[in-house]
């Protein structure tokens, strides 16, 4: 390592760490409808919503009413974008004449955006107008990330609140998460890639001939404005099919650096408003210990992992140094490990290098993030509410282990809540091995495989465990485009995102309800290092050990069989 | 249900068109007024003002007299841009690896660095490490008959090093120079 991969990893961290608690403050504000600065800009549009869609913003919905309008407005929200994928080639701003997507990849892509997955079984410069990738992908980059925030506050309110049947309202809270939470930076962002060299134009591709005249078409689009809310949604769908391994995508170091820190900047910032929720910010610095502790870990051991030169080429005359295939050289070996182990912690799934190409352990670190329920950090509210699951569960742990009703922030967990819990760790053992199993032993699926040996298992694990996680990067060779993985993949992203939401959103009403205990001296702290350590060895034992199997299969047969 | 249409589908629409038109469009606008090169892709002219490709894309370079650019998965393809996604186990990488690394091999030069017989991400990459440039300076220079020390000063003044990144050298803008000698 030089020094250029320590500054890029301080900066790292500052850009994600720094502004993390005033953000994480400012959301506190804007969900609970307080004025911030913004509020004399967006204030007048955000009250034109609700007028123009009929919307009390003061009137409060149940759990159920919170949950009917979510399915409602994501249901309407995957219908147009379907349409607009399938009769692309009917609709304007088409320059380059493409034609509408067949149907099976036009659903997977339509539920992969609506989920905030962003799993693209297709090449964006290739096949979609300038039409789909803005009014219809870059909408639901919004909203679904949106949707996410407005879940994560349903149940912090869920947990602040007593005595109560409510937890807010739906329509408010997505359009406020939309208008204050992503627009603005957004709007920050991409001006900035555009000045490091993103295009941001409608006009057509452009015929260029080269030095040493040869044609070449340069592919052109309104690409800051979809790449930066893709990073700071959470989502991931990349303008170009090499997301941002493209350098129409991410220019330079600096953009890179930007784009790899947006990723998380918004997650962490909500464990704070979490704490302003439940007015303990104690307990928003314990659960940053906690997710720091699993980064720095998969951070660690994928950075060692990927700096060993290949074995396979140590009797070569070649340079024996970190591998560079699927790499690129603007970003270097530090760069793309903190990138795939930072779009695997978050929901989020953009690359910038290729993670088939990654050394085993390295892409076992992308693997397990994404096993253990994206929680590290996480997506837009989806990662907060993972992690506040596997707090709950915690939490239940240690009142068994000391013979106590559990209770957390005074409320008590009954059998309801467990219950509840217990679904939601299904998902990902429902998602990745369920669905997965089905795939790899069909013949037909599993020819979707294109590396051999253990290395073509990883790709297929990956495949199930990115779409049930709705994180959306790949191991690029697998061929996902056929009818069945489209289907698929499609169902366990489904499975993967409302899975969670369903129960949480449940769990949330039901904690509304009960009464707040107050915290006596017999109370289970959780707020200090014991419950840190403790919250950590869950996360890893309950999601971990599920899918030990399969990586003992894959990534672990794989570093074996090279003799590193 | 009924009660939920309504909201659902204005706020769809509002949502449409607030991140999916405006918000596109304002950012072009201030884009195109702010930032106009690199807006429009940032492209490389010649004097007659003709397009010359754009200098954040790879163009294949062959011949000795030139500088190449890293192998591309893709041959360079930009619709769609394409990796090779071998895994490292893959004997078909090490054999790739191998073959290229005999061709580029310099004697007396030492090994062949990595990113020349590498194949990145995008397929697109514009640069190389300056040790791969380097490592064909004495090519480039005997085929143009010019001096290694007047290349090894082109190649010094093309070295970009960021704070937060590896050192790099844009191959097209090096070989622009390169042809203006």
């Amino acid at each position: 390592m030089h020094s250029y991969d320590y500054w890029l990893i301080l900066a790292f961290f500052a850009v994600v760490l720094v502004p993390a608690p005033f953000l994480g403050r400012f959301y506190y504000k804007v969900m609970e409808g307080q004025r911030t600065w913004l509020t004399p800009i967006l204030g007048p549009v955000e009250r034109g919503c609700y007028r123009v869609a009929g919307v009390d913003p003061q009137a409060e919905q149940s759990w159920q009413k919170y949950t009917l309008a979510l399915l409602a407005f994501n249901l309407a929200g995957f219908l147009l974008l379907f349409a607009i994928l399938l009769f692309q080639d009917h609709l304007p701003l088409n320059p380059q004449n493409l034609p509408g997507q067949e149907w099976t990849l036009a659903f997977n892509t339509a539920v992969s955006f609506m989920t905030n997955t962003n799993w693209q079984a297709y090449s964006g410069e290739a096949s979609l107008s300038y039409l789909s990738q803005m009014v219809g992908l870059t909408v639901q980059n919004f909203v679904s990330a949106a949707t996410g925030l407005a879940v994560l506050v349903a149940l912090c309110r869920g947990i602040g609140r007593k005595s109560t049947k409510t937890l807010g309202n739906f329509w408010v809270d997505m359009t406020r998460a939309t208008l204050y939470g992503l627009l603005p930076l957004c709007l920050l962002l991409a001006l900035y890639l555009v000045w490091q060299g993103v295009p941001q134009t409608f006009a057509q591709y452009v015929n260029a001939v080269t030095l040493q005249g040869v044609d070449q078409v340069i592919p052109l689009g309104p690409a800051a404005s979809q790449i930066a809310i893709k990073q700071l949604g959470t989502n991931g769908g990349g303008f170009f099919g090499v997301n941002s391994a493209h350098p129409f995508e991410n220019p330079t170091a600096w953009s890179n650096l930007f784009e790899v820190g947006s990723i998380i900047l918004i997650p962490v910032a909500l464990v704070f408003t979490f704490g302003h929720y439940v007015k303990d910010l104690r307990q928003s610095r314990a659960i940053i210990a906690c997710m720091l502790t699993l980064f720095l870990i998969g951070g660690a051991t994928s950075l060692w992992a990927e700096y060993q030169p290949n074995p396979t080429l140590n009797n070569v005359a070649v340079e024996q140094t970190a591998p560079l295939e699927g790499k690129e050289a603007r970003f270097g070996t530090t760069a793309t490990v903190l990138w795939s182990v930072t779009t695997t912690a978050a929901s989020n799934g953009s690359v910038n290098g290729m993670h088939d190409s990654l050394n085993p352990l390295s892409g076992m670190v992308a693997l397990v993030n994404m096993m253990v329920g994206e929680v590290i950090f996480g997506g837009v509210g989806a990662g907060l509410y993972g992690m506040l699951l596997n707090v709950l569960i915690a939490v239940f742990l240690a009142g068994l282990m000391i013979g106590r009703t559990p209770e957390y922030l005074g409320k008590k967990l009954q059998a309801k809540e467990v219950q509840l819990l217990v679904v939601t760790l299904l998902v990902m053992p429902v998602g990745v091995l369920v669905l997965g199993a089905i795939a790899a032993s069909l013949p037909g699926p599993v020819a979707a495989v294109s590396n051999p040996g253990p290395h073509g298992f990883s790709q297929l694990l990956y495949a199930y465990t990115s779409a049930s996680a709705n994180n959306g990067s790949a191991f690029g060779g697998f061929g996902a485009n056929t009818a069945f993985h489209n289907l698929m993949l499609g169902l366990g992203m489904l499975i993967g995102r409302f899975g969670y939401i369903l129960p949480v959103l449940a769990l949330a009403g039901s904690l509304a309800m009960k009464k707040t205990a107050p915290i006596g001296q017999n109370s289970f702290p959780t707020h200090g290092p014991l419950f840190v350590t403790l919250l950590t060895v869950t996360i890893l034992l309950v999601g971990g050990l599920t899918f030990l199997p399969t990586l003992a299969l894959g990534p672990i047969a794989e570093h074996l069989s090279m003799g590193f | 249900m009924s009660t939920m249409i309504r909201p659902a589908l204005s706020l769809l629409v509002l949502m449409t068109l607030i991140t999916g038109v405006a918000y596109p469009l304002v950012v072009t606008g201030v884009a195109q007024v702010a930032f106009p090169d690199q807006a429009n892709g940032s492209l490389v002219r010649d004097a007659d003002g003709k397009v010359r490709g754009s200098s954040l894309i790879a163009q294949d370079f062959v011949g000795d007299a030139w500088f190449h650019p890293r192998p591309s998965a893709g041959a360079f393809a930009t619709v769609s841009s394409s990796a090779s996604n071998l895994s490292p186990s893959n004997p078909a990488l090490a054999t790739r690896v191998i073959d290229d690394a005999n061709k580029l091999l310099v004697p007396g030069q030492g090994p062949v660095p990595l990113a020349m017989v590498t194949t990145s991400g995008s397929g697109l990459d514009p640069h190389l490490p300056p040790a791969a440039i380097a490592y064909q300076l004495a090519r480039v220079a005997a085929a143009r008959n010019l001096p290694v020390s007047t290349l090894q000063q082109l190649l010094d003044a093309h070295i970009e090093q960021p704070l937060v990144g590896p050192p790099v050298v844009n191959v097209l803008a090096l070989n622009i120079a390169l042809e203006k000698l």
